[in-house]
């Protein structure tokens, strides 16, 4: 028998750098993500078609305004729902169901290792989208503006954030079909209605809605920052909130199996 | 060891006083045995995996729920530590504390010196973990998974020589949801042995398997031991835990009822009774006719097995001397029997399980 298998490890360590087991296990996730048909609908092919669908239609457009330029900014928020809240939601729960959760936990990734590792997935995935829904968006006729990048880039960080947060807390409380079930619902409900694609009225209850979704502060916030280079504070607040919130539920309440 | 064919017969061992958790007479086998399981040089090997006086108690519909009540046990360095008991005796809880997946309500553990529920990546590198229901992702290949649990680690195990060990590469690049029970078995262990460890929990790690499987499973585990390695598994399989374990700790509703090695488990306090079996049964007056200080009396009729012979079979009791076997001869020689099976009932953990367990 090679001794090399048998022989213990002789140090007080085997672990590789944090950073290492970090980046490995986002490869590693990515890599799955990305072989996973339903995931790569969700987060690719179907709002790629939203967008082809509310450009043509011409659902956005109004006399001084491009409809692309409104388009572009709300799919690329939906993309963020998808990997974030609907993707890995659904891959946490199952992953719990099955023991990896636990089993990794005991291996040096440890939980916090996985938390991470999860998060660069995450925006692995969502630089993907950014580049594919982006390229499509400037082939239809989008023109972002250079200045609101920075603040855009914030955006896809509290947007990913928060939304990862909320599909981990989701994932860690319910049993795995009904975390397939909501995320996907809300996905469906906030992507069509929750400001996400559609900026939601100025005006009436609606708008008030609008102050307290984080998905329209996350639509509302890309538009403004790719269509007027500007960063809306108020937004970007919502998102951090949700955030910290959705964490610290997920901190309190997340089981591992 | 041989395996008495009347196996479930009980020999209750005498009562011991209980104290929580530990039984009095663990304590006493364990002095008996000059320690618990002395090395060969004498001294015992060191504890790498110690549960003091541990208890959890879990919420659920009904009510609190005391897993553990009180549980014991040690786990030493180049020794394989077999949990044992029935279903919802704590086993797999007791696992999981003593990984550091759960914290005890009261207790201490000690994983390779440390607390396991506050371990760093450190400690994790360097214990090994097969869960019960193995925790592998189903829709990874083994291939890549095992490649991605070895980026891990700074200095891995050779794992196409586990690979290929554990018979793993037929299968490699298929998805774990198409594999079977014992396919993923193997797959579990391989990735407990990613990072070399010094202590390995296995959780059922025969469940599943055929027997090439199991002797492959088998053989790679006894190596681990010999290594130097503190392995600890669970098993309902009481064959396993003969075959493989040094130390067993047999547990019942949260508390360790015995424990010791096989041999001190399946000691008995007086001479193991012998059993005959004859071609047609034996008259009474014949029977009332057994030498003096002998008991025989008639267990029944059994039908013939690849183990032993059909026929009439007798248990004798107080066979404790030469002079005995002697008494015994002449007695089937006065009355005309010729036994065709002759033997000694050793007990089996089988036997200590019902006990246990009845």
């Amino acid at each position: 028998m090679n001794t090399h298998l048998d022989t213990p490890h002789a140090g007080t360590s085997n672990a590789r750098s944090l950073a290492r087991r970090v980046l490995a296990q986002g490869r590693y996730e990515t890599v799955t993500a990305l072989r996973n048909g339903e995931q790569l609908l969700i987060s690719l092919i179907l709002p790629v078609m939203a967008l082809f669908g509310v450009v043509w239609a011409g659902l956005l457009d109004r006399p001084d305004v491009n409809g692309v330029d409104v388009a572009v900014p709300g799919v690329l928020a939906l993309a963020v729902l998808s990997s974030a809240l609907t993707g890995q939601g659904i891959a946490t729960g199952f992953d719990r169901r099955y023991g990896v959760l636990a089993y990794l936990s005991t291996t040096p990734l440890g939980p916090a290792g996985l938390i991470l590792g999860k998060a660069v997935a995450v925006l692995s995935v969502l630089v993907l989208q950014v580049v594919v829904i982006g390229g499509v968006g400037l082939a239809l006729g989008w023109r972002p503006d250079p200045a609101g990048i920075p603040a855009a880039l914030l955006f896809f960080l509290a947007g990913a954030a928060a939304f990862t947060a909320l599909g981990l807390f989701i994932a860690g409380t319910a049993r795995p079909e009904a975390t397939l079930a909501l995320t996907n619902l809300m996905w469906v409900l906030l992507g069509a209605v929750g400001g996400v694609v559609f900026p939601l009225p100025e005006s009436g209850w609606l708008a008030g809605l609008g102050v307290v979704l984080p998905s329209a502060a996350l639509g509302d916030g890309l538009r403004a920052a790719l269509g007027a280079g500007a960063l809306d504070v108020g937004a970007l607040l919502t998102l951090i909130a949700w955030a910290a919130l959705a964490t610290a539920g997920a901190l309190r309440w997340f089981k591992w199996r | 060891m041989a395996r008495g064919y009347h196996g479930r017969v009980p020999f209750p061992l005498p009562p011991t006083p209980r104290e929580p958790g530990r039984r009095a007479d663990v304590a006493v086998a364990d002095r008996q045995a000059g320690g618990p399981v002395a090395s060969a040089a004498g001294a015992p090997a060191p504890a790498l995996v110690s549960l003091n006086g541990v208890c959890r108690t879990v919420r659920n519909r009904r009510g609190d729920v005391e897993i553990l009540r009180g549980v014991d046990f040690q786990a030493r360095a180049g020794q394989v530590t077999a949990l044992l008991g029935p279903n919802g005796a704590g086993k797999t809880t007791t696992l999981t504390i003593a990984q550091g997946l759960d914290r005890p309500d009261a207790g201490t553990v000690e994983l390779l010196g440390q607390d396991p529920w506050r371990a760093g990546s450190a400690l994790r590198s360097r214990v090994g973990v097969m869960l019960q229901d193995g925790g592998l992702p189903p829709s990874a290949t083994p291939a890549r998974l095992l490649a991605h649990v070895a980026s891990l680690y700074r200095e891995p195990a050779d794992m196409a020589a586990l690979v290929e060990r554990l018979g793993i590469g037929e299968f490699a690049g298929r998805d774990i949801r198409r594999l079977s029970g014992g396919q993923r078995q193997r797959v579990a262990l391989a990735a407990a042995l990613a990072g070399r460890p010094r202590v390995v929990f296995l959780d059922e790690p025969s469940a599943g398997l055929d027997p090439v499987s199991r002797q492959l499973v088998f053989d790679l585990i006894t190596e681990l031991k010999q290594a130097g390695l503190a392995v600890v598994l669970t098993t309902h399989l009481l064959d396993d835990a003969e075959r493989l374990a040094d130390h067993v700790v047999l547990l019942r509703q949260g508390v360790v009822e015995r424990a010791g090695t096989v041999a001190e488990l399946t000691a008995r306090s007086g001479p193991a009774p012998l059993s005959f079996t004859v071609s047609v049964p034996v008259g009474e007056a014949v029977l009332a006719s057994a030498p003096e200080g002998l008991s025989v009396s008639e267990v029944g009729l059994s039908s013939e097995t690849a183990d032993a012979p059909g026929g009439c079979t007798y248990h004798v009791l107080g066979v404790s001397d030469p002079a005995h076997w002697a008494a015994l001869g002449a007695w089937w020689n006065a009355a005309g029997l010729m036994p065709t099976d002759v033997r000694l009932i050793h007990r089996t953990l089988e036997d200590v399980f019902l006990e246990v367990a009845p």
